[in-house]
């Protein structure tokens, strides 16, 4: 256990010191919504309508912004061979830099989401589903993510490749995440739908360490 | 007494067979030099024996038992030098070695150590960025230092090393031995180590024929 919070910290502060990756996260996840705006008119009722869909795949995409770096600068300078040769299981290694990632990537897109929520016209109802929704969704992402990341290590033109992989695989979140917010609108229950999304989380939280622990070892042969 | 051993070893990168049919066998207190022309194959000896390759044919055993049947373990075994440092820019040396160290359970005695062995001290809070290719490279040799294993892998280890960091370098290895490790080195430049073992690799090669072929053969 000390040996997983040891490689987190050390992922945070790479990530704290150099610098901008969660800014820019953040930046393009505000961006990418604010376009909505400009892009359909301010109409109160319009906006409110494609509230939630629109700040969920600005969600989807601006966390696969920072998904290239996941494991390749440690691939380009030889760190990801010492990790993989160390007696910590590479699955466990997996684990925490998705943790480092979700924690510099996903928690500040969470808490940047009701800004946008009120400039998107979102009702009132929706904010509390909205913030549960990305809670459970946004982990899952991660995960997924970095089956993708692992897969992609080595090949030129990584990222582009990783999106084609990747966002297919986050139509289930992005589906069930505005459902759940949608439910809370219309009055209706938002349970199943959030325990959808926990079910997704637990069902990747399980797998994919293991999925991108093989790719990775893979891509190191 | 540990016993490290590879069994009629082949292994293929691509569509080219490198080596085949290579024994070796390492035990406590013992060294092994690789040597052979560009491409003959050393680099790729060394990541088949830390389990970073997996070997075509052959046997990699480790007290006898198969070395890569748990991989976790057999890394736990040993320490890789490879072609890259592995130092973070953003990180100090410390903090570079103190990683490493930690990974495997290395105090800060371990630590102490190997800034002195290889004479690093006042780099102690220069960040990774502002090091020279020889410095990083003291700094990469440093973290074999700060957490033991028993099985050290160097390739090429002197690369961008000066004279003085070198004498260092074969001091280090004879303690290590002396204490009961065993080392397995790649390289072009001389290091002396005393009751070495030399395996010219590309004695093993094979010619530059199709893989199939060899393998129909």
């Amino acid at each position: 256990m000390s040996i997983f919070i040891t490689l987190i910290k050390r992922d945070l502060n790479l990530a704290f010191r150099q610098g901008f990756d969660s800014l820019m996260v953040v930046a393009f996840f505000v961006i990418a919504v604010v376009l909505f705006p400009l892009g359909v008119g301010p109409e109160p009722n319009t906006l409110a309508r494609i509230a939630s869909g629109t700040i969920w795949v600005a969600a989807l995409l601006s966390s696969m912004l920072s998904l290239e770096r996941l494991f390749q600068t440690d691939y380009d300078d030889g760190s990801l061979e010492l990790l993989a040769l160390s007696p910590v299981a590479l699955e466990i290694t997996v684990l925490a830099k998705v943790t480092a990632h979700w924690l510099t990537t996903g928690l500040p897109l969470i808490l940047t989401a009701p800004l946008l929520g009120v400039l998107m016209q979102l009702p009132n109802e929706g904010f509390m589903t909205l913030l549960i929704a990305l809670a459970l969704g946004t982990p899952t992402l991660s995960l997924i993510g970095a089956v993708g990341a692992a897969l992609v290590l080595g090949s030129r033109r990584g990222g582009v490749l990783l999106s084609l992989l990747i966002l297919p695989l986050y139509i289930p979140v992005l589906i069930f995440g505005v459902s759940a917010v949608e439910a809370a609108l219309g009055d209706l229950a938002t349970r199943p739908h959030l325990l959808i999304l926990a079910g997704l989380l637990a069902a990747t939280l399980a797998l994919t360490p293991w999925a991108a622990a093989a790719a990775l070892r893979q891509a190191l042969e | 007494m540990t016993l490290f051993q590879g069994q009629g070893l082949v292994c293929v990168r691509g569509e080219h067979m490198v080596f085949r049919g290579l024994d070796f066998e390492l035990s406590s207190g013992g060294a092994l030099v690789l040597i052979g022309p560009n491409g003959a194959g050393k680099s790729s000896l060394l990541r088949l024996m830390a389990g970073l390759l997996k070997p075509y044919d052959g046997k990699l055993l480790w007290d006898g038992e198969d070395a890569l049947d748990d991989f976790d373990e057999h890394g736990a075994h040993l320490h890789y030098v490879g072609h890259h440092d592995a130092v973070k820019a953003v990180l100090s040396v410390s903090e570079n070695i103190k990683f490493w160290a930690e990974l495997r359970g290395g105090g800060e005695d371990g630590i102490a150590e190997a800034l002195a062995t290889f004479d690093i001290k006042h780099l102690y809070d220069t960040p990774g960025q502002f090091l020279s290719a020889g410095q990083k490279r003291r700094v990469n040799l440093a973290r074999i230092i700060a957490a033991p294993a028993p099985l050290w892998l160097l390739d090429e280890p002197t690369t961008a090393l000066d004279k003085a960091t070198i004498k260092r370098l074969e001091a280090a290895i004879q303690k290590h031995r002396d204490g009961g490790g065993m080392v397995v080195l790649s390289t072009h430049a001389d290091v002396d180590m005393p009751g070495s073992e030399v395996l010219d690799v590309s004695r093993f090669a094979t010619r530059n024929t199709a893989f199939d072929e060899q393998v129909m053969v």
